[in-house]
């Protein structure tokens, strides 16, 4: 059993809004502002907020899927898009049993999580080593 | 040995990249609530993060507690935070019994005096020491035995943080919380009936990733997971702003999911995280079912005069419920609202009169 199993949680959910979710989006404008004047990245935990369900999907909806997209096996799968406004990034870390473990947006022009780290990069450079020995 | 080494060697050990451990840092951040400009903190704070060795006690309690901290599919955040603390005892899930067993817990204090972590669930009996024993040791004299060499104490769930249901009247087994009898020793109040699993692993985290006990409120819960009522993080929320209510659980109001306080709900005087974290890996939490809020993670919610009475109908210990009002305002402004809300509800008062006979009730006490 996992998250895509088809439960209806939900009691009324039709009806129901937060009205959070064009704030997220003026908070993404203005963090694109800074990123452009600053070079500033910004990251927002879609954890900590609350959407009425529905909205999140609408959320991502309204950003769509831009030029990229990234998926990582890294602990279970992580899917990293640019959406369709450049330098705003869905990132998505699952587990193995690909439940949600985390979920955010950030306002940068690559995510970190995506570029090779000198660590790995030293040990694949040693395993190489070894195999070419 | 595996004890020694610090959470990064054992991730490496296990053949996990520098790329997977900065994504678990950031689901890390993110289960302890910690905003994500803190991620690069949880990565150098758990490169060097030890195993600590916990002991986990179980006393007057049902194993929800643990059922919940056991229901997450592995790998999770959760189940690597497990590989990371070395858990010595824990008399549901270890594979020890009897006099090996106790020897465990006894050489775990022994070995690391001072350091260990002690997480309690269930509340602990004071009529009686016969109404709970485990290994013929009283939960008393194991609670204070245990707890001499603990660096923090948890507790896990309403019942060891408040007395929880053991304790509803007429606490026939004389049952206390915790921090009731110790008191010399830092304790941190996870309470929940269960908790998330989430909020659970991310107290423990926290402790593994800073080594200190994070900020609690003034019932000495973690301020990340319990800072806000359910009320202010509910989606429901705007429904309650505007007045639209549920009267019964198949009106109208009910089908288009409006605000449940009319039916009960305990959300406004309710610090947890379950309308953000929610349940069974996100999928809802009791209000999104269509279900007001118990107040599970109160004291004496179980007493709290009807889980389907309006907050605002008078409770038979009314100077309890003062109190709660007078801890919501201090903590979020709520209780403002809340009296607002009473000249609004008027007319629902018409539904759940206050007789004779319930404030007597109040005087038998």
């Amino acid at each position: 059993m996992g998250s895509a199993t088809p439960v209806d949680g939900d009691c009324g959910s039709g009806a129901v809004r937060t009205g959070n979710v064009l704030p997220l989006l003026h908070e993404i404008r203005h963090a694109l502002q800074r990123w452009l004047d600053a070079g500033e990245p910004a990251m927002i935990d879609l954890r900590s907020i609350p959407m009425a369900p529905g909205e999140e999907d609408e959320l991502v909806s309204l950003l769509g899927e831009g030029e990229v997209h990234a998926r990582l096996s890294a602990l279970g799968p992580s899917d990293i898009y640019e959406t369709r406004f450049p330098g705003v990034w869905l990132v998505t870390h699952y587990n193995d049993n690909e439940e949600i473990m985390s979920r955010f947006i950030e306002v940068i022009d690559m995510p970190s999580i995506l570029k090779s780290q000198t660590e790995d990069i030293r040990d694949g450079q040693e395993r190489l080593a070894a195999q070419l020995r | 040995m595996a004890k020694h080494k610090s959470l990064l060697e054992t991730l490496q050990h296990q053949g996990i990249s520098r790329r997977s451990f900065l994504k678990f840092c950031a689901s890390t951040a993110s289960l302890m609530a910690l905003p994500p400009a803190m991620i690069p903190a949880v990565a150098s704070a758990l490169e060097q993060a030890r195993r600590p060795s916990v002991i986990w006690l179980s006393f007057q309690e049902c194993t929800g507690c643990t059922e919940s901290l056991t229901r997450s599919h592995s790998p999770t955040v959760e189940g690597l935070i497990f590989d990371a603390i070395s858990l010595d005892y824990h008399h549901t899930l270890q594979a020890a019994s009897g006099h090996a067993a106790e020897a465990a817990r006894t050489a775990a204090m022994e070995e690391n005096y001072g350091n260990y972590l002690v997480v309690v669930d269930g509340s602990i009996p004071t009529a009686n020491p016969g109404y709970s024993t485990i290994a013929g040791i009283s939960n008393r004299d194991m609670l204070l035995e245990t707890a001499t060499g603990a660096a923090a104490i948890i507790s896990v769930g309403s019942c060891a943080a408040f007395g929880g249901i053991p304790h509803a009247k007429p606490n026939p087994t004389g049952a206390v919380a915790v921090s009731d009898l110790i008191t010399d020793k830092p304790i941190i109040n996870v309470s929940g009936c269960p908790p998330i699993p989430v909020v659970i692993s991310g107290v423990l985290t926290h402790f593994l990733t800073f080594g200190t006990i994070p900020a609690l409120d003034a019932l000495g819960r973690p301020k990340a997971f319990f800072g806000q009522s359910i009320h202010d993080r509910c989606y429901r929320r705007p429904f309650y702003d505007k007045g639209l209510f549920a009267e019964s659980f198949d009106d109208e109001g009910a089908k288009k999911g409006w605000c449940l306080y009319k039916l009960g709900c305990k959300g406004p005087t309710t610090f947890n995280a379950c309308a953000t974290a929610k349940w069974n890996s996100g999928t809802s939490f009791p209000i999104q079912s269509g279900h007001p809020c118990l107040g599970c993670s109160e004291p004496d919610f179980w007493d709290g005069g009807g889980f389907y009475k309006p907050l605002s109908t008078p409770t038979e210990d009314i100077a309890a419920t003062l109190v709660y009002g007078a801890a919501a305002g201090a903590a979020a402004g709520v209780a403002l609202g809340t009296l607002n809300h009473a000249r609004k509800t008027r007319a629902q008062q018409a539904h759940a009169p206050v007789t004779v006979d319930d404030l007597e009730k109040g005087d038998g006490q």
